[in-house]
């Protein structure tokens, strides 16, 4: 596979993270190129959801930076990653359960909402048509992921495929540059796969949006990504596409040595 | 006609995002709003104004504002009694020291400075939640009590905190009958619902539901914690301060600082656990229920009792009224947190598709 990839869009230099004496990342740095799937993968407990973390200011690493188009992090927080286009799934759902999906995928809008919270007590012009615009962007999402039946049903209702599916409009409706997914595909049957694989290659492939992905599941993972980061106790133990990646006897043995 | 959306097809989004979906529903609230500025007045006894529907409206508006905060933001508050009062003393310090300031004015100023003391008293929900602001806001309604009875400024020097209003008029209305209060406060009330009901279906009550659901996923969206809580707070406490300065004008026409006591803060709460969490609907069925609920126990009570052969006292009923209060609570809160409204709309869902219920 050949692919042209764009400029570095992402960067993470030494970065070290520990919560108490556990220590979640060790001198990691890694980067991410425009245009590109990312996989990171590791065995359980290999830091890999503490890195989307870090990328995404939830977790704020004691040591390393982050470079994001050319600009220069310390210190990330979850709402300048969110203004910056980054936009993220959660490994245990964390959908907003008492709301349907619509508005879900509504708050997704949210940093682009202008209107103030006057203009909308009034259900104002400016805010009635901004709440109309936003909506046809949502129903984009919700045609483009196949969910048109259940777009009033609250979220807490939904098996949990669809919950995962949900939880992926919700960031694509921000309209993301760089979408990170904290396994996408875990507990999920074949065919449910298969059709999360579809809609990330779609979204990779006519938004252009730049994928970070975390997966288990091996096949998967050689088969959409471009390149591959391997983790292993906080430590970066491989990196490159995946034929290198698969071929690498540090990560063979890391694979071998965990119960998986 | 059957209750039915057949037939009702949504060509736009426009449609689908309106406040009643169903045209049966719209009817039925158009209808309801008529019989209540026409038909009631025509139909109720003085008593009736005063006892129930007066108290019932204001008290309508606090359990809105309380449902804003407790019901769609998550934030716990046990100081919407303290909010009440900050609305009132303050109408009434605009009232008494402005002269010819419009009476509305006075309300909605009133109503303003309580949002403020709303936001201050917010800021601990940015780092503690649940039981400790609990504690936190606990905290406003002994400070508004201790100032409204300690500081003299606050009541125009009156002893014991105690003041009074008389002669309300707006423009050439002038307040005097309880018809009159009534549809004062029937005309705020449908105003404010209306308000309370476009926030929660905008952009910004989706922020408050968020952070309520799951903050971290709000805040990685891009949704501001600072933001939405405070806006929460600042609303609910100028809706529940708008209230208390109705309850003192309107309803209590002079009032002292424990007209607003803590136990008024757990009242509004109970409102809004039994009628409906998170929903505007719910906040009305919670005011009709605990407004009604003792009266009725007053009336029928004694009756039930009398034919068996118990005699039940006054005492004996207001202490029926807490254990009935207490079971509906438990019960609600573990069976059907959603309220009332919720029962009400399992009933109607299940209308809709009666008599074929697949
Ligand atoms: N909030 C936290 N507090 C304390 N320790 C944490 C926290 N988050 C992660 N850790 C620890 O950091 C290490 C890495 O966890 P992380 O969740 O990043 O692993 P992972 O690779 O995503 O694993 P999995 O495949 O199970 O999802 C683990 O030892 C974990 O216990
Ligand atoms: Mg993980």
């Amino acid at each position: 596979m050949s692919r042209e990839f764009g400029e570095l869009i992402l960067d993470l230099q030494n970065v070290s993270l520990a919560f108490g004496g556990v220590k979640a990342l060790t001198d990691i740095s890694f980067d991410v190129r425009e245009h590109e799937i990312r996989a990171i993968i590791g065995p359980n407990g290999a830091g890999k959801s503490s890195m989307l973390n870090v990328i995404n200011g939830v977790y704020r690493p004691q040591q390393g930076e982050i470079i994001l188009r050319g600009q220069h992090f310390t210190r990330m927080n979850p709402y300048k990653a969110a203004c910056a286009g980054i936009s993220r799934t959660f490994q245990n759902i964390a959908l907003f359960k008492g709301m349907s999906v619509i508005d879900n995928l509504m708050t997704g809008r949210n940093l682009k909402i202008r209107s103030n919270l006057l203009q909308q007590a009034f259900w104002w012009g400016p805010a009635r048509r901004e709440e109309l615009a936003h909506r046809a962007r949502v129903e984009e999402v919700i045609d483009f992921l196949e969910i048109q039946h259940i777009r009033k049903t609250p979220v807490g209702r939904l098996p949990y495929g669809l919950q995962k599916r949900v939880d992926l409009g919700r960031a694509l409706a921000m309209e993301p540059s760089i979408l990170l997914l904290d396994e996408p595909m875990a507990g999920m049957n074949v065919e449910e796969k298969q059709d999360m694989c579809r809609f990330i290659l779609d979204v990779n492939d006519q938004f252009g949006t730049t994928i970070v992905l975390i997966e288990h599941d091996m096949g998967v993972v050689m088969d959409i990504s471009d390149r591959v980061v391997v983790l292993d106790y906080g430590r970066k133990i491989g990196d490159g596409v995946p034929d290198a990646v698969r071929t690498n006897p540090e990560v063979i043995s890391a694979y071998l040595g965990a119960s998986h | 006609m059957l209750y039915r959306e057949n037939g009702q097809f949504k060509t736009s989004y426009a449609a689908d995002q309106q406040i009643f979906a169903i045209a049966q529903d719209r009817w039925a609230i158009l209808a309801i709003i008529v019989f209540a500025l026409v038909g009631v007045p025509l139909l109720v006894d003085e008593y009736l104004f005063r006892a129930i529907l007066i108290p019932f409206l204001i008290l309508s508006l606090a359990a809105l504002g309380v449902n804003i905060l407790v019901g769609y933001c998550g934030q716990i508050t046990l100081g919407a009694g303290a909010f009440m009062a900050v609305g009132a003393y303050a109408a009434y310090n605009f009232h008494i020291r402005i002269d010819g300031l419009p009476l509305l004015v006075s309300f909605l100023l009133g109503g303003c400075t309580a949002a403020a003391v709303g936001i201050v008293f917010g800021i601990p929900s940015l780092r503690v939640r649940g039981l400790y602001l609990a504690v936190a806001t606990l905290a406003a309604q002994f400070f508004t009590d201790w100032v409204f009875l300690r500081v003299p400024w606050f009541t125009n020097n009156a002893s014991s905190g105690s003041v009074s209003v008389a002669n309300l008029q707006i423009l050439s209305w002038r307040i005097e009958t309880p018809v009159d209060k009534y549809l004062l406060c029937l005309t705020i009330l449908v105003v404010f619902a209306l308000l309370a009901k476009n926030m929660t279906r905008c952009a910004i009550g989706r922020q408050w539901m968020a952070i309520r659901d799951m903050d971290v996923a709000a805040e990685v969206i891009g949704i501001r914690p600072l933001f939405a809580k405070l806006s929460a707070f600042a609303v609910s406490s100028f809706f529940v301060g708008t209230a208390g300065a109705l309850w003192g004008f309107v309803h209590l026409a002079s009032w002292e600082p424990a007209a607003f006591s803590v136990d008024r803060s757990f009242q509004l709460l109970f409102m809004v656990i039994i009628g409906g969490l998170g929903s505007i609907m719910g906040s009305f069925f919670g005011a009709a229920f605990i407004v009604i609920l003792p009266i009725a126990l007053n009336q029928f009570l004694p009756a039930i009792g009398s034919v068996f052969g118990v005699s039940i006292s006054t005492a004996g009923v207001s202490h029926a009224e807490l254990i009935i209060f207490g079971a509906l609570i438990i019960f609600f809160l573990i069976k059907e947190p959603h309220g009332i409204a919720r029962m009400w709309s399992t009933g109607k869902e299940k209308l809709r598709l009666w008599p074929f219920p697949h």
